[in-house]
């Protein structure tokens, strides 16, 4: 069985105080009796709103916001990415685009998220997996629905796996998910 | 190019948090450690040395752009030449190489690496975002973002191709940990079993909490010389012990940011581009390859980090080396996750791919003379991350792999009891060792070769 939390979890957030000890007089004495100190720290936001621009890979958003599921491929090669790229690695030539909605697909490797990066967190538990697409040369991330986070098992790597798109597209990778076929 | 020199080094406590200390003193703990280490004073270091390298990852968490020239400022460096290098996990690994380069060019004559991180900053849930980032945030961030999910995949696929278990993991944690207990800059020294590395909290199945590094706060340092340097520090009163210490070996390589596009190459490519000379010489590992690659395997996939291979056959080829498993005394690897380790015993070419599970648990990688609470088939050949590593010692980015260098360094100066005190972790007799510095999915990697010299 596994250990269960033996802290409570910290959070920020706090009083605001007004009025920091520090001594009456700055004689010597007390002046020297600030190196024993302790920090005084602050809270500090950050919040930023970005204008991110998908730029020449814009074209898989607006598929998948169609539900077209799109790859792109060197001409003359055929190699082909999952993920798809602007130029090819090898030639340097400028990929096409190709439709893979209906390619025959399985996981590739996969695991279960039980805890996360913070902007994700109310999401755990989530499947994360690598999806690998007939004759397409590499690999696409995605989240896997239809199978029990609480019982993983590498039975799940080979699976063969459709992609589902949601209705209402975020313009977002996760525009597409994948379910056991 | 010249002959460079290690000289000395020196590491802050490396620790959860270091509230007690901004960013720039707590830099300085390790710096002024690394000078005192020559028997010099501050000023006379500060009017010889002729410039430094600053090692740093995040701008985020430290909410403060140009942290270095802070660092530098603080140091009393200025106006001495300087500049950051960022890469990630391999920040510190690209840092040391980069002093190595300032002097083997000729253009300095004793330069100084320093490195730090505070990662305290940020909560734990909003720092792994922080380094989550450090994916492509269009394709890989927004489907959930978290390096202990990439690295989970990354050892499914390892699971599944090899049959790598969670138990042979779990020998890297309980190794590591036990290490860190005889290492006073440690973050975490704690003896434990593998029972308690499996048991522990999952994080992204199959790593536990155990099998994970955690963030810190800590810096390190190292001072670096050409013979022309060494001179000028001994003129001026530094004691320096022999037989030196010499840089003898660099490599880098990189890879996709987005594992999603490593390749899948076949037999002939593998063999032809990416094989140890070892492994080509040996018609044994030829045939074993061969029948990996029928059985389906490609390289590297998301298995193996080929930029962690090309990394350390350019640095064995720079040093000589042909065998590292035998032609190593010790190795310092990036040991973020156990399955990293794992995955990096294979790409240094201390075992076969598909070999690092049962190397983890054959005891080739212990030190002699520890208690490890397993039983170990074999005697230690060459004790991988003797200080407890990443996983012990915390993983402040930036100075990571100066801590690497600087413990490294105590090994082949055998001063790890004057340091330490305590030389349970002194590899005996080490007389050559290797740093690996390690970032991304296996984006940027270095490996660095120090020996005595003869």
């Amino acid at each position: 069985m596994a250990k269960l939390p033996d802290r409570r979890p910290e959070t920020l957030g706090g009083y605001i105080v007004h009025g920091v000890p520090f001594p009456v007089e700055t004689d010597p004495d007390s002046l020297a009796f600030l190196k024993k100190m302790a920090p005084l720290q602050i809270e500090q936001d950050y919040k930023i709103t970005y204008l991110h621009s998908y730029g020449q890979d814009s074209p898989w958003f607006a598929a998948a916001s169609n539900k077209k599921l799109l790859a792109s491929r060197d001409p003359e090669s055929g190699y082909a990415y999952a993920t798809p790229r602007g130029h090819d690695m090898y030639s340097g030539k400028e990929t096409e685009w190709i439709d893979i909605s209906e390619t025959p697909a399985h996981i590739h490797a996969f695991t279960v998220c039980y805890f996360g990066s913070e902007e994700f967190l109310p999401e755990t538990p989530f499947v994360l997996c690598l999806i690998k697409f007939e004759d397409i040369n590499t690999l696409f991330l995605a989240r896997l629905f239809g199978v029990d986070p609480d019982e993983p098992s590498l039975d799940w790597i080979g699976m063969e796996v459709k992609p589902r798109f949601l209705r209402n597209s975020k313009l977002k990778p996760t525009d597409v998910y994948f379910l056991p076929a | 190019m010249r002959p460079v020199y290690a000289l000395s080094g020196g590491v802050s406590k490396f620790a959860k948090t270091r509230q007690d200390k901004n960013f720039q003193a707590v830099t300085k703990e390790a710096y002024d450690y690394a000078i005192q280490d020559l028997e010099i004073d501050f000023p006379t270091f500060t009017s010889i040395v002729d410039g430094s390298v600053a090692s740093y990852f995040s701008d985020h968490f430290t909410r403060q752009l140009m942290a270095g020239i802070m660092a530098q400022d603080y140091l009393g460096l200025c106006p001495k030449p300087s500049h950051r290098v960022e890469g990630g996990g391999a920040t510190g690994g690209l840092c040391f190489q980069e002093v190595w380069k300032s002097i083997a060019s000729g253009h300095m004559d004793v330069c100084v690496a320093y490195g730090f991180e505070t990662m305290s900053h940020v909560e734990t849930w909003k720092g792994n975002e922080f380094i989550a980032q450090a994916s492509d945030v269009s394709w890989d961030y927004p489907v959930g973002g978290f390096y202990s999910g990439y690295y989970a995949m990354m050892v499914t696929r390892h699971m599944k191709e090899f049959g790598t278990t969670v138990e042979q993991m779990a020998h890297v944690s309980v190794k590591n940990h036990i290490n860190a207990f005889s290492n006073p800059y440690a973050q975490k020294r704690n003896r434990y079993s593998i029972e308690d590395v499996r048991n522990a909290v999952m994080i992204a199945w199959p790593l536990t909490r155990l099998d994970i590094c955690v963030m810190s706060d800590g810096a390190a340092a190292t001072i670096l010389a050409s013979e022309e340097g060494i001179k000028k520090l001994e003129d001026a009163g530094a004691k320096i012990p022999r037989p030196l210490v010499k840089v003898t070996g660099i490599g880098r390589g990189t890879d996709a940011m987005r594992m999603a596009d490593r390749p899948h190459v076949d037999f002939d490519t593998f063999m032809r581009d990416y094989a140890t000379e070892q492994e080509k010489a040996d018609d044994g590992t030829r045939k074993y390859y061969k029948g990996l690659w029928e059985k389906g395997t490609r390289y590297p996939g998301v298995h193996s980090f080929r930029a962690g291979r090309t990394a350390g056959n350019m640095a064995y080829k720079h040093a000589g080396i042909s065998d590292p498993l035998e032609e190593l005394d010790f190795v310092e690897l990036h040991d973020a996750y156990t399955s990293s380790e794992i995955q990096t015993y294979e790409d240094l070419g201390l075992c076969r791919y598909g070999e690092g599970g049962p190397f983890a648990e054959s005891g080739k990688a212990h030190l002699s003379g520890i208690d490890y609470g397993v039983q170990l088939p074999e005697k230690p050949v060459c004790p991988v991350n003797p200080s407890g590593g990443l996983i012990a010692c915390g993983h402040p980015v930036g100075a990571t792999g100066l801590m690497q260098a600087v413990f490294a360094l105590w090994q082949l100066q055998g001063t790890i009891k004057k340091h330490f005190d305590d030389d349970a972790l002194q590899v005996k007799n080490a007389k050559r060792g290797a740093i690996h510095s390690h970032a991304g999915t296996g984006t940027y990697v270095t490996v660095s070769i120090l020996e005595q010299e003869v």
